[in-house]
């Protein structure tokens, strides 16, 4: 049996965030599980995809956030609890979904895990998704550690039960990837069957039935928010004089720092687990307790902002601070320091904060920015492009491991907006500019939102080339599989979707698909698709070396060597490839054979063919 | 309960993830609270793992610059780059064998002298324990039991209340059945290494 599916109330793991709350989904009796992967959610529904078969419950790897949504909506809809997970910029390909989904309401609970990634650690941007529980009216909680992760995925299907609408169950960074230990509960029966029962002139979101649902739904909101007065996240600990106001992870350095700092006795800590509502009479009453209030929030000043709205309408004036005036940051993550120093400052005692050692004579350290890996095909079809395309056209990218060719030398990517967008992006370059365009998207993100993207390209007649990086899985967010895969030896019965057929089909004229480790049929294909007037298709397939040893289809590796008789140190290997298993000693090209595992492209392009397997 | 705090940091691949997720189940295991933070995704293609461990009455998962009880450098570099996480008082245990950045390959950075590095550390902090995990785990005869070396380091250094036989054990539970004698005379090499230090 799964560790996760004991049956064992009391028995205490340590356990990773994500898996508390896969654990706590597990508890909750869910009946179905979609999510599409995106650190820091991922190992939320990979841990959902070891388990599901064995506990009886649907899951799917969806093709995107707002498919997912959907997913989810259905069966909460009909009655059976469900649960999506997605990273924060996930959240905005399904906000249009969950914003009608807050009208539609849902017949069982329905839970939307999202993951904000402050300090962006694995992110395009780090927006504060605590606003989208504004925008849509649906009711938030945030967790603080991992028992509560756990814990407070079980209370999010019964507080979403209680008001008939999908929760918002908010993450960070910190929590998905910390661990810590967890109690087990016990196991509510899984239930992943329900029934539709049809009520068009509620669930049809047309102009005459939505007048109806937002009214509705700010009936449901005030039942939320009489929740959040009474519910035991929102706790006030302590009776001092000095106010401290926290959520989710920083309700830990808070903790730590009062502690550190003996300062117990002087503070009331406001936790606010049920963040959205916020619950206002419980505020006024804390409010009218404290002298001055300190708000500690990483991200945007969204409780210093409403508390300070509270105060406002009842008359309380003291000083409520958070960011800004020397205090919090917006920017980035906070830590237990940044924490301490804040509070002994704007409280007015001695900091007790260890000294960091005297940095001064510590050399310029060399960089050592994430890479692609040792024989990743993606490097030798970016060498392929480069060598016909050259530095001058512009060349879009999107997200995923390739993001990493943009640091030099292979400098392959001008731009990244968002998941799909790369595709989007060359539409307009290509109308707004003369320059040649070449973009760059994955296999997982292709599906993901690529193929509306290109459906535009050959609709609105835009002349550039496409290149799908088809590495057969979703490799940045760790090995997930995504249509184009065949999950047949994962034990999993999906249908499996050419991605050329449907380039095709989408009616691209210029299709080809080439094995980029055969650097001339790379060059070739390059060179064709430059030649072609109109949309052209490169589908650059080739396994990713990680996930092919995952799942030991990787062929033995072989690693190569240089040769030092025939090598005459044109570099070009080191300098256009910059693969991680070459190297320079006493100014000789070397290779590490412990991570070369043979792809033979610096071999290829070896001007002397100084590059050899190596004989064992 | 007195609260450590212990840095682990390495390179992608090192496998330090693991070991800092062994102290944390050894300290459930044994009723000490813990909690453990690492860094997963795009942070771990080749480029610098750092993952936090908080022994004791603390529940922040992770730990600010200058307040680490003990810093675990995997590779010497990285031990020298994660020196702004110690203080006077912190203990240092680094493994010496380098493993230059590619940036260095191409021109972009010097690697530092592994010498004065290590004299830098070693003027600024309590102690430093300086070993060649990487030998010592090729002599235990599996080149990528480097972690359960710098893990014995870590139990032998005595910094954190957790003993031997307690971390063998969790060893023993999460190490496959062909690995775990060389895992565990990996781990011993680095008791005894620490000692010596």
């Amino acid at each position: 049996m799964h560790k996760l599916l004991e049956d064992s109330p009391g028995k205490e793991m340590l356990l990773l965030g994500n898996e508390a709350i896969a654990r706590g989904a597990i508890e909750a009796g869910i009946g179905l599980a979609s999510c599409y992967p995106g650190t820091p959610s991922s190992e939320i529904p990979d841990t959902f995809f070891t388990l599901y078969q064995e506990a009886g419950f649907y899951f799917e790897y969806s093709t995107n956030e707002k498919v997912a949504l959907e997913v989810a909506a259905g069966a909460a809809v009909s009655g059976v609890r469900s649960i999506v997970t997605m990273k924060h910029v996930g959240m905005n390909v399904a906000s249009d979904a969950l914003m009608t989904m807050a009208y539609l309401g849902v017949n069982a609970g329905m839970v939307v895990i999202n993951a904000d990634d402050p300090f962006l650690f694995s992110s395009q941007n780090e927006q504060d998704n605590r606003y989208y529980a504004r925008l849509s009216g649906l009711p938030m909680i945030e967790p603080v550690n991992a028992q509560e992760m756990k814990d407070m995925t079980i209370a999010a299907f019964d507080i979403s039960e209680q008001l008939k609408l999908p929760i918002i169950l908010r993450t960070t960074t910190r929590l998905n990837h910390l661990r810590g230990a967890v109690k087990f509960g016990p196991k509510r029966e899984i239930k992943p069957k329900g029934f539709f029962k049809k009520d068009p002139f509620h669930y049809v979101a047309i102009p005459a039935v939505s007048r109806n649902l937002h009214k509705l739904l700010l009936e449901k909101y005030n039942q939320a928010w009489e929740l959040s007065e009474n519910s035991g996240y929102n706790q006030i600990i302590g009776d001092g004089p000095w106010g401290i106001v926290t959520n989710g992870v920083s309700m830990n350095y808070v903790q730590d720092a009062v502690k550190d700092l003996g300062i117990g006795e002087k503070v009331t800590v406001l936790r606010l687990g049920f963040s959205h509502p916020m619950p206002e009479r419980m505020i006024e009453k804390y409010l009218r307790t404290v002298e001055k209030v300190l708000v500690v929030e990483e991200l945007e000043p969204v409780m210093e902002n409403e508390i300070r709205s509270i105060a406002q309408s009842k008359g309380i004036g003291i000083s409520i601070k958070g960011k800004g005036d020397g205090l919090f940051p917006r920017l980035y993550e906070y830590d237990p320091g940044i924490v301490r120093k804040t509070i002994s400052s704007y409280f007015g005692v001695s900091d007790t904060t260890p000294v960091m050692v005297d940095m001064s004579e510590v050399p310029e350290l060399p960089g050592r920015p994430p890479n692609l890996c040792a024989g990743c095909p993606h490097r030798a079809m970016y060498y392929a492009i480069k060598q016909v395309y050259g530095s001058e056209a512009i060349y879009p990218s999107d997200i995923g491991c390739y993001t990493l060719g943009v640091l030099p030398p292979l400098s392959m990517a001008d731009i990244v907006i968002c998941m799909g967008g790369s595709v989007g992006s060359s539409c307009g370059f290509t109308a707004a500019t003369d320059q040649e365009v070449v973009a760059f998207i994955g296999d997982s993100t292709f599906f993901h939102a690529g193929i509306p993207a290109l459906v535009n390209a050959v609709h609105n007649n835009h002349n550039f080339t496409l290149v799908i990086l088809d590495n057969g899985t979703t490799a940045m967010t760790g090995h997930q599989p995504h249509p184009g895969v065949d999950t047949t030896p994962m034990g999993v019965d999906t249908k499996t979707l050419s991605i050329e057929s449907l380039v095709r089909g989408l009616g691209v004229e210029h299709v080809e698909v080439v094995n980029p480790l055969q650097v001339k049929k790379a060059i070739a294909a390059a060179q064709a698709a430059k030649e072609f007037e109109g949309i052209s298709v490169i589908i650059s397939k080739e396994l990713c070396p990680l996930f092919a040893r995952a799942v030991k289809k990787a062929k033995k590796a072989r690693p190569f060597y240089v040769n030092q008789d025939k090598c005459k140190k044109h570099m070009d290997c080191i300098n256009l490839l910059a693969c991680p298993a070459m190297y320079i000693e006493k100014g000789r090209t070397m290779i590490d054979e412990s991570l070369c595992i043979g792809c033979t492209v610096c071999a290829q392009i070896c001007p002397e063919n100084a590059i050899m397997p190596l004989k064992k | 309960m007195e609260t450590k705090r212990i840095v682990f940091v390495g390179v992608g691949g090192q496998g330090n993830i693991l070991a800092s997720r062994l102290v944390g189940e050894a300290c459930v295991a044994a009723g000490i609270p813990a909690v453990v933070s690492e860094i997963h995704g795009m942070a771990q293609r080749g480029g610098i793992v750092e993952t936090d461990v908080v022994i004791g009455d603390a529940t922040s998962p992770i730990v600010s610059r200058g307040e680490a009880d003990i810093l675990i450098g995997f590779e010497p570099s990285e031990a020298l780059r994660a020196l702004n996480k110690c203080n006077e008082n912190t203990v240092v245990i680094t493994n010496i064998q380098p493993l230059p950045p590619f940036t260095v390959a191409i021109g972009q950075g010097t690697y530092p002298d592994i010498d004065k590095a290590l004299d830098l550390i070693r003027a600024r902090v309590r102690s430093l324990i300086s070993l060649n995990g990487n030998e010592l785990a090729e002599k235990a005869g599996n080149p990528l039991s480097l972690n359960m070396v710098m893990l014995g380091a870590l139990v032998g250094s005595k910094v954190v209340p957790l003993d031997e036989s307690a971390l063998k054990e969790t060893i023993a539970k999460s190490t496959k059945q062909v690995f775990l004698e060389s895992n565990l005379k990996a781990f011993d090499f680095g008791v005894s290494a620490s000692r010596v230090g």
